[in-house]
C-alpha cells in the first residue's frame, strides 16, 4: 500500500469510529472525544488530497485553519460539558432534554 | 509496513478511546490517536501541520480534557446508547462506503504543479483563513469565559451600602467587574 492509500484508508476509518461515537455515545466529554476522532480523520484526508493533487501547501494550509477551528469547538464543548455538569449534576446527554413524552 | 501499522495503532487507540469507561483514560487514548496521526502526516510529506497536530492535538487539547475532567468529574457509568448498536454500525459502514466509493476513481493521480511555499500559501494566498483563525480564536476565548463564569451571589452592599467618597473593597469590585463582564459576553 502506498501512503496515500493508507491515508485514505485512514481517513475513512476514523471518520466511521468518530461517527459512531457521535451516534450511540451519551457522556458529552465523550462526544467530543468522537468529534476530535473524525476531525483528525478529515485532517488525514484533506493532505492526502493535497499530496495527491500535487498542491500539498494548500492542503496544509487548510488542515492549519480546520485544527484551530476544532480547537475552539473542542474548548467551548468542554466549558459547555462542565456546566451542565454544575447544573444538572449529569453528563448524559438525555439530561439536557427538558420536554419529555 | 510502517504507514500500514501506523494506521493499525491509530484505529486501535481511535476504538479504545470509544470504549474506554473512564474519562481520562479516554482522553490519554485521544492523545495516542493524535500522535499517530501526526507521524503519518509527517510520512505524507506535511511536516509544518504534523509539527501543529502533534502539539496542539496531542498537547494543548490533552490538557484541556485532564483540566474539564477534573472540572466535571468522572462518570465511570456505562450509559446505554441512545439509538440501537446495530443501527448505529449499519449507518457508520453505510457511510463510509459511500465516502469510500467517492474516493475510488481517485487511483489516477493527475499531475503534480509545482507551487509556492507553505509560508507564501498560508499569508498570501490564504490570509483570510488567518484572519478567520484570529477571530475564531477570540470567539472562543470569549465563549469560555461567558460560560465559565460562576453563577456568584451579588453582595448588596456593594452598590448601596457604599459611600461615594468610600474606597471600594477589592471583593466587592471584583464582583461588579465580572457581572458587567456577564453582561456584556
Amino acid at each position: 500500500m502506498t501512503i496515500l492509500q493508507v491515508a485514505a484508508a485512514g481517513a475513512l476509518i476514523l471518520l466511521g469510529i468518530g461517527l459512531y461515537g457521535l451516534l450511540a455515545l451519551r457522556n458529552l466529554i465523550k462526544v467530543v472525544i468522537a468529534l476530535q476522532i473524525m476531525v483528525k480523520g478529515v485532517v488525514l484526508a484533506l493532505v492526502a488530497a493535497g499530496s495527491l493533487s500535487g498542491q500539498i501547501n494548500l492542503g496544509q494550509s487548510l488542515a492549519v485553519t480546520l485544527i484551530v477551528a476544532d480547537t475552539v469547538v473542542a474548548v467551548v464543548g468542554l466549558a459547555l460539558a462542565v456546566q451542565v455538569r454544575r447544573r444538572f449534576g449529569s453528563l448524559d446527554v438525555r439530561e439536557l432534554s427538558t420536554l419529555r413524552g | 509496513m510502517l504507514q500500514v501499522s501506523l494506521l493499525i495503532a491509530a484505529v486501535f487507540c481511535a476504538i479504545q478511546a470509544i470504549r474506554a469507561p473512564r474519562l481520562l483514560v479516554a482522553a490519554i487514548w485521544l492523545a495516542g490517536v493524535s500522535a499517530l496521526v501526526a507521524v503519518l502526516l509527517y510520512l505524507l510529506g506535511a511536516h509544518e501541520v504534523a509539527v501543529i497536530e502533534l502539539s496542539v492535538g496531542a498537547g494543548l487539547v490533552t490538557v484541556l480534557f485532564v483540566f474539564a475532567i477534573s472540572l466535571a468529574g468522572e462518570e465511570t457509568t456505562r450509559l446505554p446508547a441512545i439509538i440501537p448498536r446495530p443501527l448505529a454500525i449499519g449507518l457508520v459502514a453505510a457511510s463510509v462506503l459511500l465516502l469510500a466509493w467517492m474516493l475510488a476513481p481517485t487511483d489516477n493521480p493527475p499531475a503534480a504543479d509545482d507551487e509556492s511555499s507553505f509560508t507564501v500559501v498560508v499569508w498570501q494566498e490564504r490570509g483570510a483563513d488567518a484572519l478567520a483563525q484570529i477571530v475564531l480564536i477570540f470567539a472562543g476565548v470569549l465563549g469560555v469565559l461567558g460560560i465559565l463564569a460562576e453563577e456568584r451571589p451579588v453582595e448588596k452592599t456593594s452598590a448601596e451600602a457604599v459611600q461615594p467618597g468610600d474606597e471600594l473593597p477589592e471583593q466587592v469590585g471584583f464582583e461588579v467587574e465580572s457581572s458587567l463582564e456577564r453582561e456584556r459576553v
